[in-house]
Formats: C-alpha cells, structure tokens, sequence
C-alpha cells in the first residue's frame, strides 16, 4: 500500500499544520515564558528581570482576589453543572419523541456565543430594565427590586453562575446521554428483571457504569471555569472594585489597558500551569477512554 | 455489581411480593411517566425563554424597551432597533462582514490546512508521527487565553493586529486539534481498496487525494467548517485584544461597546437585544440544519 509513498511526501502533506502550529502556539508559549522574565511593554525597551514578575505577582493583592474568586467560582459552579447535568440527562436518556426534543432544546444555548448570551444575561439581571427582578417580584418572592451587579460581589457571582448553567448545561447533558446509551442494554434488563428500584439501578449501575465521563465533564467545566473571562467582562465588569474579576481578566487588564506585557504574560504562565495539571489528568482519562 | 445482580437474581423466587410490587410499579410508573413528560416541557420552556424574550425585547418600540417595569411581551411591534441596529456608529453590515469574513477565514485555513495533515497521518509512512499529532493537539494543552499576551505582541509586530486575517488565524489555531483529529479519523476510516484501485490505474498521490478521499470525507469537512464557524463567529476574547479600531470589530465587540455605552446612561437595551438576535440566528439556524454533524462532531471530538 504504502509502495513508492515516500516519507518526504508524507511530510510535505504535514508540513503546513505542523508550520501553522509551530508558529501560532508553540512560538508564543515560548515566547510567553521569555516574556514573563522582563520587564516588557510595547513603549519601553525590554529590560531582563529574572523573577521580578512572579515576586511581583506573590505580593500583588488584586491577583490573590482574582485567583480565590475564580476558584470560588469553579468550586460553586462544577457541582451544580455535574448533578443537573445529569438528573436532566437521565430524564431525556430514553428514546421517546418528547425527550428526544428536550434534549435539542437544552443544548440551544451551547451553541450561541458566551460574550452574546452574557449580554442576553447582562439584560435579564438589569436592576431596572431586566425581567429577573420583575419576575421574581410578580411571583412574590422579592419586595423590591435586587441590584445583581456592582454592589456585592456575591449577588454578581450567583447571577453569573445562573446564566453560565443555562448556557452551558446542554454541553454535559448531551455527553451524559451518550455516556447512559453506551450501557450494554442485557445490564439494564437484567437489573429490571430483578425489580431493583430506578434510583437503584442509578446508583448502582449507571452511575458506576458512566463514571469516567462524569469525570471528564467535571475537568472540562473546571478547566473553561479557570479560564473564564467574558461573563465577567461583559456582566460584571469586575465590579464592585474588581472584586469580581476572574484571574483571566487580571490577565487581560495587565496585558491591555495597562500593556505591562511582561507581568501579564507572568500571570497567564501561572494561569496555564494551573491549567495543564488538570489537563494531564483529563488527557490520562480520555486515553483510557481511547483503548 | 455482580453481587448485586446475583442478590436479585435470588429475589425473583418471591411471586407475592413480585405480584404487588407490579401493580404498585404500574401506577407509579404512569405516574412518574407524565411528571417526567411534564418536567420535560418545563425544562424546554426555562431554556428557550430567555431566548424568546430577548428577540421580544428587541421588537419592543424604542419607548417600550425603556421602560420600568419592563414589559414581558411586547404591545406593538416594532423594528426600530433593527433600524437602529443597522446604523449603529459603523452601522450593521460592516460588523456583519467582518463576523462572517473571520469566520469563511478560519473555516478555508481549517480546511486547507488539516485535509492534508489528516491524510498524512492516516496514509503515509512519516517518521515519529505520533509524536508530531500529539505536537498538533499542542493548543489543546495550552489554552489560547493563555497566549493570548504573547500573541498580541507578535502579531503587533506583525502588523497582524486590526485585520481579518490575523483574527482568523488565531481563531483557526484554537481549533485545530479537533480539526486534525476529526479528519484524521476520517481519512483513516476511507477503505484503502478505494485509494489502491486509484492508485493502479495511475492516480499519484494529490490524484488520489482529490479523487477518492475528498468525496469520500465529506462529512468531516462540513463538521470542521461547521465548528470552525461557531468558534470563529462567537469568539470574544481575541478579538477584543487583536482589534481595537470600530471598523474592524466584530458582532460581539461592538455589542460589548454598545454594552458599555448603555451602562452609563442613555440605555438602549432594545438595540442591545437586536444585536443578540442578530448573533444568534445563525448558530441556531446552523444547530437546527446540521444537527446530524453537530452531535456526532462533538461527541467524538470531546469524548475521544
């Protein structure tokens, strides 16, 4: 098959994906790692600084908030997004036309834009213009009208976590679904025969049976919750005084409005290292998937 | 578990209990049927509501969309903030172009650079080739948020920065991994007979290629543009930093700006919601027209 194939044929065929990634991921993350031992910024000349930056970032206050704010904000979101994703995935898991259409419904919003449904949120949490408050106000549940962003920074993030469930939900969902399909039907009969209660069966079979991607969708939601940044750009705005900005945004703002290029490039470097541990853990999972 | 299956197993020498335990399951079980029917119409109604009421809000007449208490449903129609939309600073179409010029960009980069790659991988004999799809899937272990410092400054120096282009290739960049494993995949799954009866009638390889593997891979090709466009389209943070010059923005750059706008005072959240609307329908349109490649692109791409 392969006769008169030559390997440089081979190589040549590779040759641009190789060369495109070369040079717009591997170059920058060199680069990225260089950058963060000077002082740079596109005005100045570039001065060498060893590890200034990483000082600068153990005593820099702003970057501890962001940091324990961000994982504040995956330890809260990650559980809810695994338990609905799942107790709606079981309910849309078997075949019937109703379910079949709620399981396209719930994943809609995965599709759309993150920064357009924090707008589309943006506006539903509005103190005076948004349909939450007047919601929540004709179901009775609130007197008055509750102000979500810009005054507490706790209010801000359950607004957030509500939009980002929405948003993201189906993406869980619809793993999970698949996860339950791949069960061997003689298991799930011969539990049935037995007479075992459904939330038995759950328990004891497809819960245990769906583990692993129940694991991988939990790194996959901690690893985009470590990395959020546009629905506390766009919803929040890190308001009140960036107590709500995620540590991508503390990224963001050294990098750009204030261009200490440098220090920024510090921040993501410790940012991704944070990042890749739990990615060696999801690619170890996804190889034992693999085989 | 096999205790378990076993434990049940011994149960089943039981007809009594067996007997009641139907009747009581069958009642239960209609039950549970249409409260789980129910839920199910109520969880569709919960995620498409704020969909509905956005593209509500953006008919509302420009008077409505302001007031307070907002109206959950509008009382007259209206198309003023389409209006609106349209004229807004550098007016609705260049955004329009520029969203959909990325995103043909990134789809034509995807394609033209993981077609080749995928064939390689599958059906050539390159030395340390494992090695080098693990260097491929690269951006899969280092987020692009990530570089996103270093690659301003390279493409500033590039003179990348406020371009279509160079907006595409970062979007093209975050996605290859999936690109080159989709296609990867496929090549790899076209039955060699097909390319070795080419083969001997005198196809060379770029014959080959182009005569057996394009039409036969097909559908990978509509599922990575399918997922290059979504990408590129929805994308936020890259743009925000690469472009900084209004008639360069995209879709959500200049909504983020109209977001900004409105929050120090004169709001205008019909405009706002027009604009959701307008980014939306084509992801929907898109989910809705290629559910098939949808699901199946995203189940082995993330799974696997």
């Amino acid at each position: 098959m392969y006769k008169g194939r030559s390997r440089a044929l081979g190589l040549l065929y590779l040759a641009p994906a190789l060369l495109f990634v070369a040079a717009f991921t591997a170059y920058p993350l060199i680069q990225m790692i260089w950058m963060s031992f000077h002082n740079w910024s596109l005005i100045e000349a570039k001065k060498w600084i060893g590890l200034a930056n990483f000082v600068k970032a153990w005593n820099d206050r702003q970057f501890w908030i962001s940091l324990g704010f961000t994982l504040r904000y995956t330890l809260y979101i990650t559980p809810i997004l695994m338990i609905l994703g799942y107790l709606v995935a079981l309910l849309v898991a078997p075949n019937t036309p109703l379910r079949r259409f709620t399981r396209g419904i719930v994943f809609v919003p995965v599709v759309i834009g993150l920064s357009v449904s924090s707008l589309l949120w943006y506006w539903l949490f509005n103190y005076h213009f948004g349909l939450v408050n007047r919601g929540l106000m004709d179901l009775g549940v609130i007197a008055r009208p509750i102000v979500w962003f810009g005054e507490d920074a706790d209010r801000a993030l359950w607004a957030v976590i509500v939009s980002i469930v929405w948003k993201v939900l189906g993406f869980g969902m619809l793993l999970f679904v698949a996860a339950i399909h791949a069960i061997p039907q003689e298991i799930t009969e011969a539990t049935m025969v037995d007479g075992a209660s459904y939330w038995q069966r759950v328990r004891r079979i497809t819960l245990p049976l769906t583990a692993r991607t129940v694991l991988l969708v939990t790194l996959f939601s901690i690893i985009g919750s470590l990395l959020a940044f546009d629905q506390f750009f766009l919803m929040t705005a890190g308001q009140p005084f960036n107590q709500t900005a995620s540590s991508m945004f503390w990224v963001y703002l050294n990098s750009f409005p204030y261009l200490k290029l440098g220090y920024g490039a510090a921040l993501s470097l410790i940012l991704a290292a944070i990042v890749l541990a739990c990615t060696v853990v999801q690619i170890m999972l996804t190889r034992r998937t693999h085989v | 578990m096999l205790q378990r299956l076993n434990a049940g197993l011994a149960l089943q020498g039981r007809p009594k209990t067996d007997a009641i335990r139907a009747i009581v399951g069958r009642t239960w079980e209609s039950r549970t049927k249409y409260l789980a029917g129910a839920i199910c119409i109520a969880l569709c109604v919960i995620m498409l509501a704020p969909l509905v009421l956005s593209v509500m809000a953006s008919l509302k007449t420009t008077v409505e969309a302001a007031a307070i208490p907002p109206t959950y449903f509008p009382h007259e129609l209206s198309l003023d903030s389409y209006q609106k939309l349209w004229g807004y600073q550098d007016g609705l179409p260049t955004y329009l172009l520029n969203s959909a010029g990325t995103a043909m960009l990134a789809i034509v980069f995807s394609l033209a650079l993981t077609i080749p790659a995928g064939y390689a991988l599958a059906r050539f004999p390159v030395p340390g080739k494992e090695y080098l799809f693990i260097f491929l899937l690269l951006a899969l272990i280092v987020p692009y948020q990530a570089l996103i410092t270093p690659i301003f400054f390279m493409f500033a120096e590039l003179r990348l920065t406020n371009t279509l282009v160079g907006l595409a290739i970062i979007h093209t960049a975050v996605h290859i991994p999936f690109s080159v494993y989709i296609m990867r995949n496929s090549f790899e799954a076209v039955p060699k007979e097909l390319e070795e009866a080419a083969v001997i009638d005198g196809c060379n390889s770029w014959q080959a290629l182009v005569r057996v593997y394009l039409p036969a891979i097909r559908p990978a090709m509509v599922t990575v543009a399918l997922f290059a466009f979504i990408t590129s389209w929805n994308e936020f943070l890259a743009a925000l930093v690469i472009m900084n010059r209004g008639a360069t923005f995209t879709l959500p750059l200049v909504l983020a700006a109209a977001r900004q706008e409105t929050s120090i005072g004169g709001t205008d959240w019909g405009l706002l919601q027009a604009g959701v609307t307008v980014s939306v329908i084509p992801c929907v349109l898109f989910y809705l027209l290629l559910q098939k490649y949808y699901v199946s692109g995203f189940l082995s791409g993330v799974v696997k």
